[in-house]
């Protein structure tokens, strides 16, 4: 199919987007990478009146360490997300998710900001942004604001964003050393949208027990779940397999997902349960094999 | 922009340059099939999901239905048309060739404008690595052992290494 007609504008600077922004409002529709806005403006899922291209707004795509985090500018591409040193080497759970988006071609013009603003509940930047409880840099023309990504999702394809907010920047806590982290997702064909997503990073004592974790899953609801008392409960002990399964079960039964008959709520209750045991002990040997 | 709210804009496309006026609304796909008469880009789902309309912005492959033409005026577009040399095909096209990595063709302008930007980049992949990236290709026809085993051998060409026996050829 084709989209409707629209007016297109391309302004040459941020503060030339923010007042377009201000000016239409709800009515505009930001075009970054466009690989999901293209296709819900084709199938005429959506059907702006303006078009506000920003894919060539310059300086913010850029990739940086600052202060303990990883400043991601909105404009990156996965392609250059997933394959950049800085981030492998500081937030390496981030690099997994972006190469896993799509495919090699849709990598290489969606964008990092484009996923968080698109808020598709089975995307996997919200889920990292989440599992990080990344800050969301937010601007308008009125002020410039940041939202934890734990505040940013509010339900499918529905963020904090005002109808004149872009995102502009994001800040991930870099992944630091000591600390283990896995990623993992099931898709039924490659590139698909991913049916259960799962990721987590578990800091251990000298002991060897679990002083510190966190854990997201992706696909069991509306928004990415970071099930943070859940976390809680389970420091303090060894990550041995009683201590998985027990873990893994409470999460899956802390789920209440769609009962699609194509996608059943237990098989996905049942994907969390084994995708979640391989990132767990993915997060516990690059624990103890001191790698990032 | 005129009262019809076309635009004109500057399209590059395998070296050429070509004013054209566009409604913002036109895929670059419609474009370079209907005002360009480039057909060698297909257009099959026109959701970015089958890869046929694939083509290269700036060196870099793009889904040409999931972009609007007007985006890109001033950028370097790359079509299947642009592959062609004057002793023939390139070499990742004579692996394809020679391996029967097709059957209909539909798919094959994407998949060859994907892999010739995939192979710069990466020019040793693994056949793992080959499979992840034409995951963006659907082929309704082959099955995917020949298209594979085209793209590996033309990474051998490509890196001046022996291609085996169809090197003779």
């Amino acid at each position: 199919m084709k989209p409707a007609a629209f007016t297109y504008h391309r302004p040459a600077s941020l503060d030339e987007v923010l007042a377009l922004f201000a000016k239409y409002g709800d009515d505009a529709k930001l075009l970054a990478g466009g690989q999901s806005m293209g296709p819900m403006m084709n199938l005429r899922m959506v059907q702006p009146e303006h078009i506000i291209d920003i894919s060539r707004i310059e300086g913010y795509d850029e990739i940086k360490v600052e202060g303990g985090n990883l400043v991601v500018g909105a404009l990156a591409r996965h392609h250059d997300v997933a394959n950049s040193s800085l981030v492998k080497d500081s937030c390496p759970v981030l690099a997994q998710a972006a190469g896993t988006v799509g495919h090699y071609a849709i990598r290489q013009r969606g964008t990092l900001g484009g996923s968080l603003a698109h808020a598709d509940p089975a995307a996997q930047l919200p889920l990292v942004a989440v599992l990080l409880n990344a800050d969301i840099e937010v601007t308008s023309a009125a002020e410039t604001r940041s939202i934890p990504a734990r505040d940013f999702f509010v339900s499918i394809m529905t963020t904090a964003l005002e109808p004149d907010q872009m995102v502009t920047n994001v800040k991930f806590p870099c992944i630091v050393l000591g600390e283990g982290w896995g990623f993992h997702l099931f898709t039924r064909r490659a590139g698909d949208f991913a049916i259960v997503t799962v990721a987590a990073t578990v800091t251990l004592d000298g002991n060897g027990k679990v002083s510190d974790l966190r854990l997201v899953l992706g696909g069991t609801g509306p928004v990415p779940m970071a099930l943070l008392d859940l976390a809680e409960a389970f420091k303090g002990r060894l990550p041995d397999v009683e201590w998985v399964n027990e873990l893994t079960n409470a999460a899956a039964k802390a789920t209440d997902p769609d009962d699609d008959p194509r996608i059943p709520a237990e098989y996905r209750r049942d994907l969390v349960r084994t995708l979640l045991a391989r990132a767990l002990a993915d997060c516990v040997s690059r624990c103890q094999e001191g790698q990032i | 922009m005129d009262g019809s709210g076309k635009i004109s804009i500057a399209l590059k496309v395998n070296g050429d340059s070509h004013e054209v006026m566009v409604a913002p609304r036109k895929l670059l796909s419609d474009v370079l099939r209907e005002d360009l008469r480039l057909t060698g880009t297909h257009v099959g789902c026109e959701q970015g999901v089958c890869g046929a309309c694939t083509v290269l912005v700036d060196g870099r492959p793009a889904r040409s239905c999931l972009t609007f033409a007007v985006q890109m005026d001033g950028l370097n577009i790359t079509t299947i048309e642009g592959f062609n040399r004057e002793d023939g095909y390139s070499p990742l096209q004579q692996a394809l060739h020679e391996e029967h990595g097709l059957q209909c063709g539909f798919c094959t302008p994407g998949i060859i404008t994907t892999f010739e930007a995939y192979l710069v980049e990466n020019p040793d992949p693994t056949e793992a690595e080959v499979r992840e990236a034409l995951s963006g290709n659907l082929c309704r026809c082959t099955g995917y052992q020949n298209i594979v085993k085209g793209i590996l051998k033309a990474a051998r060409v490509m890196r001046g290494g022996s291609s085996g026996e169809a090197v003779a050829q």
